[in-house]
Protein backbone atom coordinates (compact mmCIF):
# COMPACT_ATOMS: atom_id res chain seq x y z
CA UNK A 1 0.00 0.00 0.00
CA UNK A 2 1.35 3.42 -0.72
CA UNK A 3 2.72 5.23 2.16
CA UNK A 4 0.49 8.48 3.87
CA UNK A 5 2.99 10.70 2.55
CA UNK A 6 2.47 9.51 -0.91
CA UNK A 7 -1.23 9.85 -0.60
CA UNK A 8 -1.35 13.14 0.97
CA UNK A 9 1.36 13.99 -1.99
CA UNK A 10 -1.37 13.03 -4.33
CA UNK A 11 -4.39 14.45 -2.96
CA UNK A 12 -2.89 18.21 -2.79
CA UNK A 13 -1.98 17.46 -6.38
CA UNK A 14 -5.74 16.76 -7.11
CA UNK A 15 -7.30 19.12 -4.79
CA UNK A 16 -5.10 21.54 -6.67
CA UNK A 17 -6.47 20.95 -10.53
CA UNK A 18 -9.84 20.82 -8.89
CA UNK A 19 -9.55 24.03 -8.08
CA UNK A 20 -8.28 25.68 -12.05
CA UNK A 21 -11.15 23.01 -13.40
CA UNK A 22 -13.56 24.88 -11.14
CA UNK A 23 -12.49 28.12 -11.96
CA UNK A 24 -12.28 27.58 -15.09
CA UNK A 25 -16.16 26.39 -15.41
CA UNK A 26 -16.74 29.76 -13.64
CA UNK A 27 -15.32 32.04 -16.39
CA UNK A 28 -16.80 29.74 -18.95
CA UNK A 29 -20.26 29.61 -17.81
CA UNK A 30 -19.86 33.79 -17.76
CA UNK A 31 -18.04 34.09 -20.92
CA UNK A 32 -20.87 31.63 -22.57
CA UNK A 33 -23.40 33.92 -21.18
CA UNK A 34 -21.94 36.80 -23.08
CA UNK A 35 -21.96 34.92 -26.44
CA UNK A 36 -25.45 33.94 -25.80
CA UNK A 37 -26.88 36.76 -25.65
CA UNK A 38 -24.62 38.40 -28.71
CA UNK A 39 -25.75 35.36 -30.72
CA UNK A 40 -29.48 36.00 -29.81
CA UNK A 41 -29.33 39.55 -30.72
CA UNK A 42 -27.62 38.92 -34.36
CA UNK A 43 -30.52 36.62 -34.92
CA UNK A 44 -33.66 38.81 -36.29
CA UNK A 45 -31.10 40.06 -38.61
CA UNK A 46 -29.49 36.83 -40.23
CA UNK A 47 -33.58 35.38 -40.08
CA UNK A 48 -34.47 38.65 -42.09
CA UNK A 49 -31.71 38.60 -44.57
CA UNK A 50 -32.78 35.00 -45.51
CA UNK A 51 -36.35 35.57 -45.75
CA UNK A 52 -35.18 37.91 -48.36
CA UNK A 53 -33.08 36.25 -50.29
CA UNK A 54 -35.71 33.08 -50.86
CA UNK A 55 -38.43 34.95 -51.19
CA UNK A 56 -36.20 36.99 -54.40
CA UNK A 57 -35.20 33.66 -55.32
CA UNK A 58 -38.68 31.82 -55.09
CA UNK A 59 -40.34 35.11 -57.08
CA UNK A 60 -38.40 34.63 -60.34
CA UNK A 61 -36.75 31.23 -60.96
CA UNK A 62 -34.87 32.15 -64.08
CA UNK A 63 -32.65 34.96 -62.86
CA UNK A 64 -29.38 35.12 -63.73
CA UNK A 65 -26.36 36.00 -61.35
CA UNK A 66 -23.31 34.82 -60.60
CA UNK A 67 -23.33 33.91 -57.32
CA UNK A 68 -26.21 31.63 -57.92
CA UNK A 69 -23.94 29.94 -60.27
CA UNK A 70 -21.02 27.46 -59.98
CA UNK A 71 -17.62 29.32 -59.42
CA UNK A 72 -15.66 29.30 -62.12
CA UNK A 73 -12.13 27.50 -60.37
CA UNK A 74 -11.43 24.16 -58.93
CA UNK A 75 -10.69 25.09 -55.11
CA UNK A 76 -13.16 25.21 -52.76
CA UNK A 77 -13.05 27.48 -49.69
CA UNK A 78 -13.81 26.41 -46.19
CA UNK A 79 -14.23 28.92 -43.49
CA UNK A 80 -13.12 26.50 -40.06
CA UNK A 81 -14.28 28.07 -36.65
CA UNK A 82 -12.44 26.78 -33.92
CA UNK A 83 -10.88 27.63 -31.01
CA UNK A 84 -7.72 29.28 -30.04
CA UNK A 85 -7.77 27.65 -26.60
CA UNK A 86 -7.89 23.64 -26.00
CA UNK A 87 -9.46 22.11 -22.80
CA UNK A 88 -13.09 22.21 -24.19
CA UNK A 89 -13.81 18.83 -24.38
CA UNK A 90 -14.33 17.29 -27.83
CA UNK A 91 -15.79 20.63 -29.46
CA UNK A 92 -12.27 21.34 -31.57
CA UNK A 93 -11.84 17.41 -32.77
CA UNK A 94 -15.72 16.98 -33.92
CA UNK A 95 -15.20 20.26 -36.21
CA UNK A 96 -12.26 18.85 -38.13
CA UNK A 97 -14.05 15.49 -38.33
CA UNK A 98 -16.88 16.75 -39.68
CA UNK A 99 -14.90 17.90 -42.41
CA UNK A 100 -12.73 15.16 -42.88
CA UNK A 101 -16.14 12.45 -42.72
CA UNK A 102 -18.12 14.87 -45.36
CA UNK A 103 -16.43 13.58 -48.83
CA UNK A 104 -15.20 16.83 -50.14
CA UNK A 105 -11.88 15.94 -51.54
CA UNK A 106 -8.57 16.99 -49.56
CA UNK A 107 -6.31 18.00 -52.33
CA UNK A 108 -8.98 20.67 -53.43
CA UNK A 109 -9.84 21.97 -50.21
CA UNK A 110 -8.15 25.09 -49.37
CA UNK A 111 -9.07 26.08 -45.70
CA UNK A 112 -9.71 29.68 -44.07
CA UNK A 113 -9.21 29.26 -40.65
CA UNK A 114 -10.43 31.24 -37.71
CA UNK A 115 -9.18 29.46 -34.72
CA UNK A 116 -5.49 27.76 -34.04
CA UNK A 117 -6.36 24.28 -32.89
CA UNK A 118 -8.65 23.75 -35.87
CA UNK A 119 -6.05 25.44 -38.28
CA UNK A 120 -3.27 23.73 -36.55
CA UNK A 121 -5.33 20.03 -37.11
CA UNK A 122 -6.34 20.44 -40.42
CA UNK A 123 -3.04 21.61 -41.63
CA UNK A 124 -1.73 17.91 -39.85
CA UNK A 125 -3.99 15.88 -41.84
CA UNK A 126 -2.42 17.43 -44.92
CA UNK A 127 -5.58 20.51 -45.76
CA UNK A 128 -3.84 23.44 -47.88
CA UNK A 129 -4.17 26.53 -45.13
CA UNK A 130 -5.15 29.45 -47.56
CA UNK A 131 -5.51 32.53 -45.33
CA UNK A 132 -5.53 32.47 -40.87
CA UNK A 133 -8.03 34.86 -39.25
CA UNK A 134 -7.51 33.30 -35.51
CA UNK A 135 -7.28 36.47 -33.42
CA UNK A 136 -10.85 37.31 -34.70
CA UNK A 137 -12.59 34.77 -32.50
CA UNK A 138 -11.67 36.24 -29.07
CA UNK A 139 -14.07 39.08 -29.81
CA UNK A 140 -15.31 38.78 -33.03
CA UNK A 141 -16.83 42.03 -35.24
CA UNK A 142 -19.39 42.49 -37.59
CA UNK A 143 -16.12 44.21 -39.55
CA UNK A 144 -14.02 40.83 -39.40
CA UNK A 145 -16.86 39.39 -40.62
CA UNK A 146 -16.46 41.63 -43.60
CA UNK A 147 -12.96 41.29 -44.27
CA UNK A 148 -13.01 37.67 -44.28
CA UNK A 149 -16.16 37.53 -46.42
CA UNK A 150 -15.11 40.54 -49.04
CA UNK A 151 -11.71 38.15 -49.55
CA UNK A 152 -13.84 34.72 -50.19
CA UNK A 153 -16.40 36.98 -52.12
CA UNK A 154 -13.42 38.57 -54.44
CA UNK A 155 -11.82 34.73 -55.32
CA UNK A 156 -14.88 33.64 -55.91
CA UNK A 157 -16.09 36.07 -58.49
CA UNK A 158 -12.27 36.22 -59.82
CA UNK A 159 -13.14 32.41 -60.57
CA UNK A 160 -10.77 30.53 -58.46
CA UNK A 161 -12.99 29.08 -56.34
CA UNK A 162 -15.55 26.48 -56.93
CA UNK A 163 -17.73 27.05 -54.13
CA UNK A 164 -17.54 28.05 -50.33
CA UNK A 165 -18.61 26.10 -47.38
CA UNK A 166 -18.60 27.13 -43.96
CA UNK A 167 -18.08 24.98 -41.08
CA UNK A 168 -18.60 25.88 -37.88
CA UNK A 169 -20.59 24.46 -34.48
CA UNK A 170 -24.06 25.71 -34.14
CA UNK A 171 -25.58 26.27 -31.07
CA UNK A 172 -28.87 24.42 -29.87
CA UNK A 173 -28.54 25.25 -26.03
CA UNK A 174 -25.99 25.37 -23.41
CA UNK A 175 -25.18 21.96 -23.39
CA UNK A 176 -26.20 20.43 -27.38
CA UNK A 177 -23.75 22.17 -30.23
CA UNK A 178 -23.88 20.38 -33.56
CA UNK A 179 -20.90 20.71 -35.80
CA UNK A 180 -22.13 22.16 -39.07
CA UNK A 181 -21.07 22.26 -42.80
CA UNK A 182 -23.37 24.50 -44.86
CA UNK A 183 -22.42 25.61 -48.27
CA UNK A 184 -22.72 29.18 -49.20
CA UNK A 185 -22.22 29.56 -52.58
CA UNK A 186 -23.31 28.63 -54.90
CA UNK A 187 -26.75 29.54 -53.27
CA UNK A 188 -29.00 26.55 -52.83
CA UNK A 189 -31.46 27.84 -50.26
CA UNK A 190 -34.71 27.01 -52.39
CA UNK A 191 -37.37 27.47 -50.18
CA UNK A 192 -39.98 24.72 -50.10
CA UNK A 193 -43.42 25.59 -52.10
CA UNK A 194 -46.43 26.23 -49.60
CA UNK A 195 -49.06 25.76 -51.31
CA UNK A 196 -51.47 27.82 -49.24
CA UNK A 197 -49.63 31.01 -49.19
CA UNK A 198 -49.87 33.10 -52.32
CA UNK A 199 -46.45 35.09 -52.86
CA UNK A 200 -47.05 38.51 -52.60
CA UNK A 201 -45.88 40.56 -56.06
CA UNK A 202 -43.29 42.34 -55.34
CA UNK A 203 -41.45 45.02 -56.59
CA UNK A 204 -37.47 45.70 -56.93
CA UNK A 205 -35.86 48.65 -57.33
CA UNK A 206 -33.71 49.00 -59.26
CA UNK A 207 -34.58 45.54 -60.27
CA UNK A 208 -34.39 42.07 -59.14
CA UNK A 209 -30.81 41.04 -60.65
CA UNK A 210 -29.02 44.19 -58.93
CA UNK A 211 -31.22 43.55 -55.61
CA UNK A 212 -29.75 40.21 -55.56
CA UNK A 213 -26.59 41.16 -56.60
CA UNK A 214 -26.44 43.48 -53.50
CA UNK A 215 -27.79 41.37 -51.03
CA UNK A 216 -25.67 37.84 -51.67
CA UNK A 217 -22.80 39.40 -50.19
CA UNK A 218 -24.61 40.54 -47.17
CA UNK A 219 -26.23 37.78 -46.83
CA UNK A 220 -22.40 35.55 -46.70
CA UNK A 221 -21.30 38.23 -44.55
CA UNK A 222 -24.26 37.85 -42.18
CA UNK A 223 -23.33 33.75 -42.61
CA UNK A 224 -19.92 34.57 -41.10
CA UNK A 225 -20.73 37.08 -38.14
CA UNK A 226 -23.84 34.33 -37.30
CA UNK A 227 -21.38 31.37 -37.33
CA UNK A 228 -18.82 33.43 -35.11
CA UNK A 229 -20.99 34.17 -32.78
CA UNK A 230 -22.58 30.42 -32.50
CA UNK A 231 -19.60 29.15 -32.58
CA UNK A 232 -18.14 31.20 -29.94
CA UNK A 233 -21.40 30.48 -27.87
CA UNK A 234 -20.46 26.11 -28.25
CA UNK A 235 -16.96 26.63 -27.57
CA UNK A 236 -18.34 28.24 -24.23
CA UNK A 237 -20.72 25.88 -23.39
CA UNK A 238 -18.26 22.56 -24.45
CA UNK A 239 -15.74 24.29 -21.66
CA UNK A 240 -18.27 24.43 -19.49
CA UNK A 241 -19.43 20.79 -19.60
CA UNK A 242 -15.80 19.59 -19.56
CA UNK A 243 -15.07 21.53 -16.82
CA UNK A 244 -18.07 20.47 -14.66
CA UNK A 245 -16.92 16.88 -15.75
CA UNK A 246 -13.45 17.27 -14.83
CA UNK A 247 -14.78 18.82 -11.19
CA UNK A 248 -16.65 15.91 -10.45
CA UNK A 249 -14.08 13.73 -11.17
CA UNK A 250 -11.68 15.05 -9.23
CA UNK A 251 -14.19 15.41 -6.40
CA UNK A 252 -14.63 11.25 -6.75
CA UNK A 253 -10.99 11.03 -6.77
CA UNK A 254 -10.49 13.08 -3.57
CA UNK A 255 -13.30 10.43 -2.24
CA UNK A 256 -11.26 7.50 -3.24
CA UNK A 257 -7.93 8.75 -2.02
CA UNK A 258 -9.43 10.03 1.38
CA UNK A 259 -10.44 6.80 2.14
CA UNK A 260 -7.06 5.23 0.90
CA UNK A 261 -5.64 8.15 3.13
CA UNK A 262 -7.49 7.23 6.03
CA UNK A 263 -7.01 3.49 6.05
CA UNK A 264 -3.15 4.17 5.95
CA UNK A 265 -3.26 6.42 9.06
CA UNK A 266 -5.05 3.65 10.46
CA UNK A 267 -2.69 0.88 9.15
CA UNK A 268 0.40 3.20 10.40
CA UNK A 269 -1.12 3.70 14.46
CA UNK A 270 -1.82 -0.23 14.11
CA UNK A 271 1.64 -0.89 13.38
CA UNK A 272 3.35 1.69 15.85
CA UNK A 273 1.10 -0.09 18.70
CA UNK A 274 2.02 -3.47 18.14
CA UNK A 275 5.76 -2.23 17.89
CA UNK A 276 5.34 -0.79 21.07
CA UNK A 277 3.68 -3.43 22.63
CA UNK A 278 6.00 -6.03 21.58
CA UNK A 279 8.76 -3.77 22.77
CA UNK A 280 7.30 -3.94 25.97
CA UNK A 281 6.55 -7.03 26.44
CA UNK A 282 10.20 -8.26 25.63
CA UNK A 283 11.49 -5.70 28.16
CA UNK A 284 9.31 -8.28 30.75
CA UNK B 1 -54.91 60.71 -37.03
CA UNK B 2 -52.73 59.32 -39.93
CA UNK B 3 -52.74 55.46 -40.92
CA UNK B 4 -49.51 53.93 -39.35
CA UNK B 5 -47.83 51.23 -40.03
CA UNK B 6 -44.98 48.47 -38.60
CA UNK B 7 -41.77 49.86 -38.83
CA UNK B 8 -38.13 47.49 -37.65
CA UNK B 9 -34.81 48.34 -37.97
CA UNK B 10 -32.43 45.87 -37.59
CA UNK B 11 -29.12 45.65 -37.65
CA UNK B 12 -26.28 42.74 -37.12
CA UNK B 13 -25.54 43.74 -33.47
CA UNK B 14 -29.07 45.02 -32.12
CA UNK B 15 -32.65 45.57 -33.01
CA UNK B 16 -32.47 48.97 -33.59
CA UNK B 17 -35.77 50.39 -33.47
CA UNK B 18 -39.26 48.49 -33.91
CA UNK B 19 -42.37 50.17 -33.29
CA UNK B 20 -45.33 51.89 -34.99
CA UNK B 21 -44.28 54.95 -38.10
CA UNK B 22 -46.71 57.39 -40.14
CA UNK B 23 -43.88 57.94 -42.08
CA UNK B 24 -40.71 57.18 -42.77
CA UNK B 25 -38.02 58.39 -45.29
CA UNK B 26 -35.02 57.37 -46.60
CA UNK B 27 -32.19 57.39 -49.82
CA UNK B 28 -32.47 54.60 -51.81
CA UNK B 29 -29.30 53.78 -54.63
CA UNK B 30 -32.49 55.82 -56.83
CA UNK B 31 -32.62 58.76 -54.54
CA UNK B 32 -34.89 59.86 -51.32
CA UNK B 33 -38.05 57.92 -50.96
CA UNK B 34 -40.71 58.99 -48.73
CA UNK B 35 -43.36 55.96 -47.49
CA UNK B 36 -47.11 56.33 -46.03
CA UNK B 37 -48.77 53.19 -44.59
CA UNK B 38 -50.13 51.01 -47.87
CA UNK B 39 -47.52 51.42 -50.15
CA UNK B 40 -46.69 48.66 -53.14
CA UNK B 41 -44.68 45.94 -51.59
CA UNK B 42 -41.41 46.95 -53.22
CA UNK B 43 -37.71 45.70 -52.12
CA UNK B 44 -34.99 48.58 -52.44
CA UNK B 45 -31.18 48.78 -51.81
CA UNK B 46 -30.26 51.72 -49.37
CA UNK B 47 -27.63 54.14 -49.93
CA UNK B 48 -25.86 55.88 -47.29
CA UNK B 49 -27.96 58.90 -45.52
CA UNK B 50 -30.20 59.81 -43.18
CA UNK B 51 -33.71 58.39 -41.88
CA UNK B 52 -36.38 59.78 -40.74
CA UNK B 53 -39.07 58.32 -38.99
CA UNK B 54 -42.45 60.18 -38.11
CA UNK B 55 -44.80 58.72 -35.31
CA UNK B 56 -46.61 59.74 -32.22
CA UNK B 57 -46.22 63.09 -33.15
CA UNK B 58 -42.49 63.20 -33.00
CA UNK B 59 -39.26 62.82 -35.84
CA UNK B 60 -36.83 61.44 -35.30
CA UNK B 61 -33.34 60.87 -37.07
CA UNK B 62 -30.94 58.18 -38.12
CA UNK B 63 -28.37 57.50 -40.23
CA UNK B 64 -28.17 54.48 -42.06
CA UNK B 65 -25.25 52.95 -43.73
CA UNK B 66 -25.90 50.62 -46.80
CA UNK B 67 -28.64 47.62 -46.12
CA UNK B 68 -31.94 46.72 -47.52
CA UNK B 69 -35.71 48.03 -46.91
CA UNK B 70 -38.59 45.63 -47.29
CA UNK B 71 -42.07 47.62 -47.99
CA UNK B 72 -44.91 46.01 -47.66
CA UNK B 73 -48.20 47.71 -47.16
CA UNK B 74 -48.34 47.40 -43.50
CA UNK B 75 -45.22 46.51 -42.41
CA UNK B 76 -41.52 48.02 -43.65
CA UNK B 77 -38.61 45.98 -42.45
CA UNK B 78 -35.18 47.54 -42.63
CA UNK B 79 -32.10 45.92 -42.24
CA UNK B 80 -28.63 47.79 -42.04
CA UNK B 81 -25.31 46.97 -41.55
CA UNK B 82 -24.45 50.08 -39.49
CA UNK B 83 -27.06 52.24 -37.95
CA UNK B 84 -26.81 54.99 -35.26
CA UNK B 85 -28.61 57.96 -33.72
CA UNK B 86 -27.78 61.07 -33.82
CA UNK B 87 -26.44 60.62 -29.95
CA UNK B 88 -24.23 58.28 -30.86
CA UNK B 89 -22.31 59.94 -33.40
CA UNK B 90 -19.39 61.79 -33.24
CA UNK B 91 -19.94 65.15 -35.24
CA UNK B 92 -16.21 66.37 -35.50
CA UNK B 93 -14.78 62.81 -36.06
CA UNK B 94 -17.82 62.80 -38.90
CA UNK B 95 -16.23 66.33 -40.55
CA UNK B 96 -12.45 64.93 -40.47
CA UNK B 97 -13.90 62.13 -42.11
CA UNK B 98 -15.51 63.95 -44.99
CA UNK B 99 -12.49 66.17 -45.64
CA UNK B 100 -9.97 62.89 -45.85
CA UNK B 101 -12.56 61.08 -48.02
CA UNK B 102 -12.93 64.32 -50.40
CA UNK B 103 -8.74 64.58 -50.18
CA UNK B 104 -8.62 61.08 -51.36
CA UNK B 105 -11.26 61.22 -53.91
CA UNK B 106 -9.41 64.16 -55.84
CA UNK B 107 -6.12 62.38 -55.60
CA UNK B 108 -7.44 58.26 -55.76
CA UNK B 109 -5.49 57.02 -59.00
CA UNK B 110 -7.15 53.59 -59.45
CA UNK B 111 -11.00 52.86 -59.68
CA UNK B 112 -11.44 51.09 -56.51
CA UNK B 113 -9.44 53.89 -54.65
CA UNK B 114 -11.89 56.08 -55.96
CA UNK B 115 -14.93 53.95 -55.19
CA UNK B 116 -13.90 53.30 -51.46
CA UNK B 117 -13.25 57.05 -51.45
CA UNK B 118 -17.12 57.77 -52.41
CA UNK B 119 -18.52 55.02 -50.23
CA UNK B 120 -16.17 57.14 -47.40
CA UNK B 121 -17.96 60.26 -48.28
CA UNK B 122 -21.19 59.26 -48.25
CA UNK B 123 -20.98 57.52 -45.31
CA UNK B 124 -19.44 60.86 -43.87
CA UNK B 125 -22.62 63.41 -45.11
CA UNK B 126 -25.18 61.03 -43.77
CA UNK B 127 -23.52 61.35 -40.23
CA UNK B 128 -23.24 64.89 -40.61
CA UNK B 129 -26.50 65.06 -42.00
CA UNK B 130 -27.92 63.44 -39.16
CA UNK B 131 -26.48 65.64 -36.64
CA UNK B 132 -27.40 68.83 -38.36
CA UNK B 133 -23.80 69.77 -39.31
CA UNK B 134 -24.08 70.09 -42.87
CA UNK B 135 -23.28 73.22 -44.34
Amino acid sequence: MASMREIRRRKDSIAGTRQITKAMKLVATVKLQKARKKAEESRPYTIFVRQVVQSILAASSELDSPWLRKGKGDRLAVIAITSNRGLAGGYNVNLVRKLTESGLPKDKVSVYAVGRKGRDALARQGYAVAGDYSEVINEPLYRDAMELGNRVLKEYGDGSLEAIYLLYTSFQNTVSHVPVLLRLLPVKEKPEKKEDEIPVPMNYEPDEETVLDRLIPAYVTNQIYGAFLESLASENGARMAAMDASTANAEEMMERLDLLYNRARQGSITQELTEIMAGAEAVQ
Amino acid sequence: MAETFHLRIVSPSRIFYEGEAEFVEMKTVEGRIGIYAGHVPTTVILDPGMLVICGGGRTRKAALHTGFAQILPDRVSIMAEIAEWPEEIDGSRAEEARIRARRNLESGEDERSLRQAEMALKKALARLETVDRLQ
